[in-house]
Order: C-alpha cells, then sequence, then structure tokens
C-alpha cells in the first residue's frame, strides 16, 4: 500500500508516505566523526536547497576556528549549575549523534562544551539565559541543557552579533520534566549559523521549543526530537521574517519511535525582498512500534513582494495503523490584499496597515504558545523587526 | 456643511474577457444630514458604488467625478478617503487573524481622529459604545471578524461607525442577514449617528425592511448601474408593493 497526499500551495510540495526508507533524507549515516559524511555538493536530499557557496567553508573542512569567534554567556538563577567540561563528559553527545556533515564537523572541532543542569524537581522562577554573541570569527560550539526529574525550566537562547557557527545544542529532558526553549537567531545580516537541537524527551516529559529567525546571511537549523520513554510531549513553534537575500533555513525531524507519545509543529514565516529565501522541511516518522501517537504540523508562509522564494516540504511516514491522529498542512500565500483595503478604509495608512496584518499573522502563532511574558517579548520583537524593516 | 458629489460616475472591473463596465454614469448629491436610501436589485452595482467610493483597487474608475466639499475623492488613497471622512460599512467584513478588535480600533481611531486618544476615557468610550450595540466586553480581545456572526460582524462595523464619526456613511446591506432583534439594534446604532446631524448617509439595501427603522429623506431606485428613479420616501413603499421589475426589464442586461 502506497498513498501520496499532495499538500497545497504553489512552490509547496509534500506527501504522507507509507512504507518509504526512513533514511531518504540523509545521504549517510549519523556519526560524531565528520570524516564519516562526505562533502557535500548540492545535489544531496538535505542539501538541495542550502547555498554551500555561502556556508564560509562549515561543510567542507577549510573553515577554522579562530577563537574567541563567539562569545557566550550563561546567566541562572540559584541552583541551577553552569558548567563548561569536555568532550569526555557522559552528557555531550548522548540525546544523539550528529546527521549531517556540518553538525559532525562542529562535533569534531569545538573544544569545550557548556552544560546547564537543572536539578530534579527544581522548578526555575526565571530563565536561564544564554547569549551567544558574534565577534566576526569562526566558531565551533557544543551545549548541553540537561533538566532533572519533574523539573520545569524555560531556557531563552539569544544570537547576536556575525559570526560563522557550527554547533550541536542537546536537550536532556528527565521523566515528568518540563522544558521550554526559545532560541532567538537575531544574528547581524552577515552571520552563517548552522546548529542541529536534538531533544531527547523522558517519560511523560513536555520538551516547548520556540525558534525566532530574524537574522543572518544563512541560518540553517535542524531541531530534531527522539523519545525515550512513553508519554513524551513536543510542541515546536518557529517564526521567521526572511528580507532580500537572506536565507534561511528550518529542517525538522520528529522520530516517534515510543509509544503514546505527542507532536505539535506550527511554523510560520514572513518573506520580502529579492532573494528572500525559506526553507522548511518537516519530516515526520511514526515507526511501527509507536501506536497511540499524536502528530500534527503546519507551516505558513506570507510572502509580501515578488521575487522571494519559500520551499515548504511537510512530509510524514506512517508505518503503524494503531495511531490517535496524523496530519500535515502547509501553505504559502501572497499579501491579502482585503486586508489591507479593509484596514486602509478606516484611515490606517498602508505601511501600518501591512504592520498590522503581518503582526496578526505570527501574533495569532504566538497565542499559541501559552507563556504569557514569553509571548509579550516575542511580539515586541516582532513589533522591533517590522518598525526596523521596510514591509 | 459636508458634501459628498458624484457626477457621471463610470467605474469597470476587469473581468476575463477585458473590462467590463458595472457603473455607467452615476450622479448623486450627498449633504450632511441627509439620509438616502438606495435601492436596487442584486448585480445592479450598488456594492460597486459603496468600494469605488471607498476607493477599493479592484474597480477602475473610467470617468466622472466625486468630491467631497470640493476635494477631489478619486485623487485620494483609501486611507486618505478615510480620514476625509468617508466611511463604509461592508457588505462582507474582512477577517483579520491575529488582530484584535480593541487594537483594530484604537489603531483605526489614532489615525482618523489625527492623535492617539486618550487611554482612559478611549477605554470607556468604547466600553460604552458596545454595551449600546449589546456587544460582550470580551469581543474586544477576539480577532477581527474571525470566527463573527453575520450580526456580529455587522455591529462591529455599526461600533466603527460610531466611534470614528464620518462625515459620509456608506451603508452597504447592512441589513441583511440580520433577524429582526439585531436589525434594530443596528438601527438604533445608525440612528445615533444620524441624530448628531453630522453625517450624511448612503444606505444601500435589497429590502425595504430597514426603512421601518432608519427613515430616509431620499429614496433613489438603482438598476444596471445607474440611479433609474429619484423621489421621497414614497418610492420606497412602491417598491414594497411592486418590486423591481419595472427597472430590471428597462435594459439590466450587461
Ligand atoms: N470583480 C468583478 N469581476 C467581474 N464582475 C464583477 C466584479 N465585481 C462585481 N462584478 C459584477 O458587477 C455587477 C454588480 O455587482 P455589485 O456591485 O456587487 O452589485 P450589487 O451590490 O448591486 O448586488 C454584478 O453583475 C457582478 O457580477
Ligand atoms: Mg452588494
Amino acid at each position: 500500500m502506497a498513498e501520496t497526499i499532495p499538500a497545497a500551495g504553489a512552490t509547496t510540495e509534500g506527501a504522507i508516505q507509507v512504507g518509504q526508507p526512513r533514511d531518504a533524507r540523509v545521504s549517510a549515516p549519523a556519526s560524531y566523526d565528520v570524516a564519516d559524511f562526505p562533502v557535500p555538493n548540492g545535489r544531496e536530499e538535505e542539501w538541495r536547497f542550502t547555498p554551500l557557496e555561502r556556508l564560509r567553508g562549515l561543510h567542507d573542512g577549510t573553515a577554522v576556528a579562530t577563537g574567541g569567534g563567539v562569545k557566550v554567556e550563561v546567566s541562572a538563577p540559584a541552583g541551577v549549575i553552569v558548567e563548561t567540561v569536555g568532550r569526555d563528559d557522559a552528557r555531550v553527545g548522548k540525546a544523539g549523534k550528529p546527521v549531517d556533515r556540518v553538525a559532525a564537523q562542529a562535533y569534531s572541532a569545538f573544544e569545550k562544551a557548556g552544560v546547564v543542569s537543572i536539578p530534579k524537581d527544581a522548578v526555575l522562577s526565571e530563565p536561564v539565559r544564554i547569549s551567544v554573541h558574534g565577534q566576526g570569527g569562526v566558531a565551533f560550539g557544543h551545549q548541553v541543557v540537561e533538566v532533572g526529574a519533574f523539573a520545569e525550566a524555560v531556557v531563552v537562547i539569544d544570537h547576536t552579533g556575525d559570526a560563522t557557527v557550527a554547533a550541536n545544542v542537546e536537550y536532556l529532558i528527565g521523566d515528568g520534566a518540563k522544558l521550554t526553549v526559545v532560541s532567538i537567531q537575531d544574528w547581524d545580516d552577515t552571520a552563517v549559523h548552522a546548529a542541529q537541537h536534538t531533544a531527547l524527551i523522558g517519560r511523560d516529559a513536555t520538551f516547548k521549543s520556540v525558534v525566532v529567525t530574524f537574522g543572518g546571511d544563512v541560518v540553517r537549523l535542524h531541531p530534531r526530537v527522539l523519545y525515550g520513554a512513553p508519554g513524551g510531549e513536543a510542541e515546536l513553534y518557529g517564526l521567521y521574517f526572511t528580507d532580500e537575500g537572506q536565507h534561511q533555513e528550518h529542517r525538522l525531524f520528529i522520530d516517534h519511535d515510543t509509544p503514546h507519545c505527542r507532536s505539535n509543529v506550527a511554523y510560520k514565516g514572513a518573506l520580502q525582498g529579492r532573494d528572500a529565501h525559506a526553507v522548511w522541511i518537516g519530516d515526520v516518522l511514526i515507526r511501527a512500534e509507536a501506536e497511540g501517537t499524536d502528530t500534527y504540523e503546519l507551516n505558513r508562509n506570507l510572502v509580501l513582494t515578488d521575487g522571494a522564494r519559500v520551499d515548504s516540504v511537510p512530509n510524514l511516514e506512517i508505518e503503524t495503523g494503531e495511531i490517535v491522529g496524523a496530519g500535515h498542512a502547509s501553505a504559502t500565500g501572497r499579501f491579502e490584499d482585503e486586508q489591507l483595503f479593509y484596514l486602509m478604509a478606516r484611515g490606517i495608512p498602508a505601511d501600518e496597515a501591512r504592520r498590522l496584518v503581518v503582526r496578526g499573522f505570527f501574533a495569532e502563532l504566538i497565542q499559541q504558545i501559552g507563556v504569557a511574558d514569553l509571548q509579550e517579548r516575542l511580539l515586541e520583537k516582532i513589533d522591533a523587526e517590522l518598525e526596523a524593516s521596510v514591509v | 456643511m459636508a458634501t459628498l458629489e458624484i457626477h457621471d460616475l463610470h467605474v469597470s472591473v476587469e473581468a476575463e474577457n477585458g473590462p467590463r463596465e458595472i457603473l455607467r454614469g452615476v450622479d448623486l448629491t450627498v449633504k450632511q444630514g441627509e439620509t438616502h436610501a438606495i435601492m436596487g436589485p442584486n448585480g445592479s452595482g450598488k456594492s460597486t458604488l459603496a468600494y469605488s467610493l471607498a476607493g477599493h483597487p479592484k474597480y477602475t474608475v473610467t470617468g466622472g467625478t466625486v468630491t467631497l466639499d470640493g476635494e477631489d475623492v478619486l485623487a485620494m488613497s483609501v486611507d486618505e478617503r478615510a480620514r476625509a471622512g468617508v466611511f463604509l460599512a461592508m457588505q462582507y467584513p474582512v477577517e483579520v487573524p491575529g488582530v484584535s478588535v480593541s487594537n483594530f480600533l484604537r489603531t483605526s481611531a489614532t489615525a482618523i481622529r489625527g492623535e492617539a486618544p486618550k487611554l482612559r476615557t478611549w477605554v470607556k468610550e468604547v466600553k460604552e459604545a458596545m454595551e449600546r450595540l449589546h456587544m460582550d466586553p470580551s469581543f474586544a480581545e477576539r480577532n477581527v471578524n474571525e470566527g463573527f456572526s453575520g450580526g456580529e460582524k455587522k455591529r462591529h462595523e455599526i461600533l466603527q461607525l460610531e466611534l470614528l464619526k464620518p462625515k459620509i456613511a456608506i451603508l452597504d446591506e447592512t441589513d441583511s442577514g440580520l433577524d429582526v432583534d439585531a436589525l434594530r439594534i443596528v438601527s438604533e446604532g445608525v440612528n445615533r449617528v444620524r441624530e448628531s446631524g453630522e453625517v450624511g448617509t448612503l444606505l444601500i439595501t435589497h429590502y425595504t425592511r430597514i426603512l421601518r427603522y432608519i427613515k430616509p429623506d431620499h429614496v433613489h431606485v438603482f438598476a444596471a448601474g445607474r440611479i433609474a428613479e429619484s423621489g421621497g420616501p414614497e418610492l420606497a413603499d412602491k417598491l414594497e408593493a411592486e418590486g423591481y421589475e419595472a427597472y430590471v426589464k428597462g435594459g439590466a442586461s450587461a
């Protein structure tokens, strides 16, 4: 039995596949060693949308760490343990292996890993803040966030400045724990940032990820979710605002390999300007053993001007019929002239009306996140971004 | 005294086989304090007139003039027209996802009044206006027109009318789709604005029903893209009795 259900949208492709090879999007097996991956040439499934020539050598071994390429600062409420450890630390690499050449390059090249541990049962009243500030150099990074059983934490990772960075971020989420991570890519428009985010979700644990990408010349993020035990829940939210000349790529993979886990994905992007390029890949695999899975993924794009391009590829592979639900939606639309007219007919000038519509488009997603003061801050960020850009 | 003057207005839309003329020479003058009912069969061009006055980009003016106190309305952008005092209550109000009613109203009032209304008085003003229209306070937190019932959409339009206080109000089938209660509430809202004596009203409708609540000074029959006959309130009674047939026969087909 094979069925293919194409998704709607002009620059959108997608399918629900049954019984397809699970590694269809990966050209080499996962490995910690960069030498196990051939240098990509751009024809591989996982590289075909990426402008390799703009990766500044992160993909072919020519990028060399400059030392002090980025400055990392961590501030955490009392009780949280913040460490810098060697690569032999047992927690490093525990969530999963790098799955592409750049992630493996980062893994092979980093010197010290940052580890933030939230002890068992701790409920943090303040977020942990990790600031990654680019200082113009090349850096390979590794960060682990470990949340003990039944602990609850919010971690905010802010990326600013200019740098060429490849990194791995691991989230180890203990049984019954709740982790919310906000990763903001607010880079200068010259930065190059490629990272794999791997979350390993414990029994009945909850992982909420909010990825916000505004800046960078090239940003290529690869959030991955694995379930270590039944009852886990992942909510992955994302928003991006892709301006003229920017390439912003978000490639998600959720591996439902464990029964009775849930995942919900919602990513929204707005694009404007010539050669603004957004790529969204949503791979969800429901393995034969993952009965009782409930998953939904959505990607929406709003194209504000001519010359911008979106590639949106949801992909759901289902190997068991014993599931609660599985679905996806992907749509890419042009700016709604009727909305603009309605607002302008109430005296609101065109540029302000456009900002309101785009803000509303993102606000719809932000309203779903369900962490009140976070929502406020994200809306402020959106406002600032919209204020700064022409639209 | 504010006066809207429409003279020999011709408007086309882009259809599959090229431009198609919908309005074929509309002449109408609406003065502040007056209420004009425009009545006509479906497809006669009533909404086209309303949208053209508001400046919807889909409609191309191919001839004629529209002035508000001598100012060329057709030269203004959509938002300029609104700020000049033209208000269109739409037949089909548009959903704006993620934008709350309260944010929308305040942004709009700020644009129309030229300065942000003082927060305290504004909150009170909106609250009272909503109460008069029997709208639940929670309404303000909903997204504009999203999931609104037909009646809620029309109340929301009239709420804006009351808050924005235009010189010329164009109400496009505000009555359609309303039950008797909602029709009464919405009509009362329109009448409150009319009683100020500061608005000229263009009441577009297909049915005579709303004229029981809102008494027009003038009634115009709209057919085939122009005004076919004008008269006083008695013309509405004639239409109620005889329908539009006499006007449709006279060459409504495009
Ligand atoms: N965008 C459009 N393209 C083609 N025809 C249109 C368009 N808009 C309106 N029309 C046509 O113009 C005529 C008048 O429409 P409308 O102004 O909506 O009439 P009314 O409001 O009186 O029912 C109708 O025949 C309608 O089909
Ligand atoms: Mg109409």
